[in-house]
């Protein structure tokens, strides 16, 4: 009988701590020499942080709205997310049938925010999720294997990859699903990446203070320079169709 | 009886619907008087505080009514922040001779963990920058990254005591709408100028 009781509480424990982290996973910390390589060629530290497995889903982020009505479509301030916020639902508190576990998309950079520190979480860090998505199913850093590199060039050419069902395809080494072939993701100081040369005027070097623009030095990694720049464009009320994100902590 | 019965029906309802509108216009008085200056697009929806020059708390739709010229800078920067500093005060002084409206020049700073009110209020001093129009804003880095964020500044660490950043003085009417965007360093500031004395008549 004791024996038992012993037996349930180890399932328990098990099956409650299972639950618990379920839905993120522990990234150990470590440096990596990111690809637009400072000019110094100085290496990116990241201290141990827990991810999001999967990108936020309808389902999840419908959730959130109902407890949070600031953030419903007809009542989120246009300074915080655009007119195109969630528009993908059928109405405030509707999602289209059979988009549930579907990742959640047109979502300002505040609303994404609001999301994950309604958890308790927060937005990735750029180097964070950077460091994530160096990660091959068997590789933790894949960046100068030619099949990963094509593998997210061409799912950055595939239209509508935001309508399928996150968790469909395989994980990378650290348990992450849909990292690539999805959506593009929020991260918290994506208003970090400053490329010098997107000219909105002649002559923009007076643009930024100081000489730590981005200077790339190692052009190899396109896909890479693909989400910088895409970053680089973002305003944090932007909501668009295929950006998503996921929280960490 | 069945008239009647339909009749008094009638009444009942149109009593409800009579309050229903009631409460209804009510509502709608309500929240219009709530979020009278409250645009849509109003910085003042951020809920965040912040801490003036003096140590002393603001909560930033306290400003409502002003125009703001507002530029994010850090008191260590060497390159482009003087320049920066130096723009404001032109600004400041060609409007002043101009208009007597209100208007606030707002320096925030990107580096809240080095800029205490101390070393704020000592730039403020050290380049004449005193009196109620000048405001020095220290908020939590979460706070000044919402903020940037609303004003599309970039910046980022470059080293413990500098940042790279871009350089972009803006303008806010006086329900806390973003109006105008001075980007660069050295540029001719004559539409912000313009904006500027247009938005406080």
């Amino acid at each position: 009988m004791r024996m038992l009781g012993a037996l349930f509480v180890i399932l328990f424990s098990v099956g409650f701590k299972g639950y618990a982290v379920a839905e993120l996973v522990e990234i150990e910390g470590g440096s990596y020499l990111p690809s637009y390589g400072l000019k110094t060629g100085s290496q990116v530290d990241v201290e141990s942080f827990y991810i999001d497995r999967t990108p936020v889903t309808n389902r999840e982020f419908l959730e959130f709205v109902r407890d949070n009505q600031e953030w419903q479509r007809t009542n989120v301030k246009g300074i915080f997310a655009e007119k195109s916020y969630l528009q993908h639902w059928t109405s405030d508190l509707e999602i289209l049938q059979g988009q549930e576990d579907f990742p959640v998309i047109n979502v300002s950079w505040f609303a994404a925010k609001a999301y994950c520190k309604s958890k308790g979480l927060r937005l990735p860090k750029l180097n964070e999720w950077e460091m994530v998505a160096m990660a091959s199913h068997d590789k933790k850093d894949a960046r100068e294997d030619p099949e990963f590199t094509k593998f997210i060039l061409s799912s950055y050419e595939k239209p509508k990859t935001y309508l399928k069902k996150v968790r469909l395809e395989e994980p990378n080494m650290y348990g992450v699903y849909d990292i690539h072939g999805m959506v593009w993701e929020w991260v918290e100081d994506f208003n970090s990446v400053i490329i010098s040369g997107e000219s909105r005027k002649e002559g923009d070097d007076g643009l930024f203070c100081a000489a730590g623009s981005v200077g790339a030095s190692d052009l190899s990694n396109y896909a890479f320079f693909m989400r910088y720049a895409f970053r680089a464009s973002l305003k944090a009320n932007y909501t668009i169709k295929n950006l998503g994100f996921r929280c960490a902590k | 009886m069945c008239q009647i019965k339909e009749s008094y029906q009638k009444m009942i309802s149109s009593y409800f619907m009579k309050m229903g509108f009631g409460i209804l216009a009510l509502t709608i008085l309500i929240s219009v008087g709530l979020t009278e200056d409250f645009d849509d697009m109003s910085i003042y929806h951020l809920p965040s505080k912040w801490e003036n020059q003096d140590g002393k708390e603001v909560v930033l739709s306290e400003l409502k009514g002003n125009v703001l010229v507002v530029v994010m800078i850090y008191t260590s920067c060497q390159a482009a922040c003087p320049i920066l500093i130096g723009e404001m005060k032109s600004l400041e002084a060609q409007i002043r001779e101009k208009s007597s409206g209100d208007v606030k020049y707002i320096l925030v700073s990107i580096d809240p963990e080095q800029d205490t009110p101390e070393r704020l209020k000592k730039l403020s001093q050290e380049n004449k920058m005193s009196g109620d129009r000048w405001l020095f804003l220290r908020g939590t880095i979460e706070s000044t990254r919402d903020f940037a964020n609303l004003l599309a500044v970039k910046y980022t660490k470059i080293s413990p005591v500098d940042f790279s950043h871009s350089n972009i003085i803006s303008v806010f009417d006086k329900k806390g709408v973003l109006i105008h965007q001075q980007e660069g360093l050295r540029v001719d500031n004559k539409a912000t100028i313009d904006k500027i004395l247009e938005l406080v008549e």
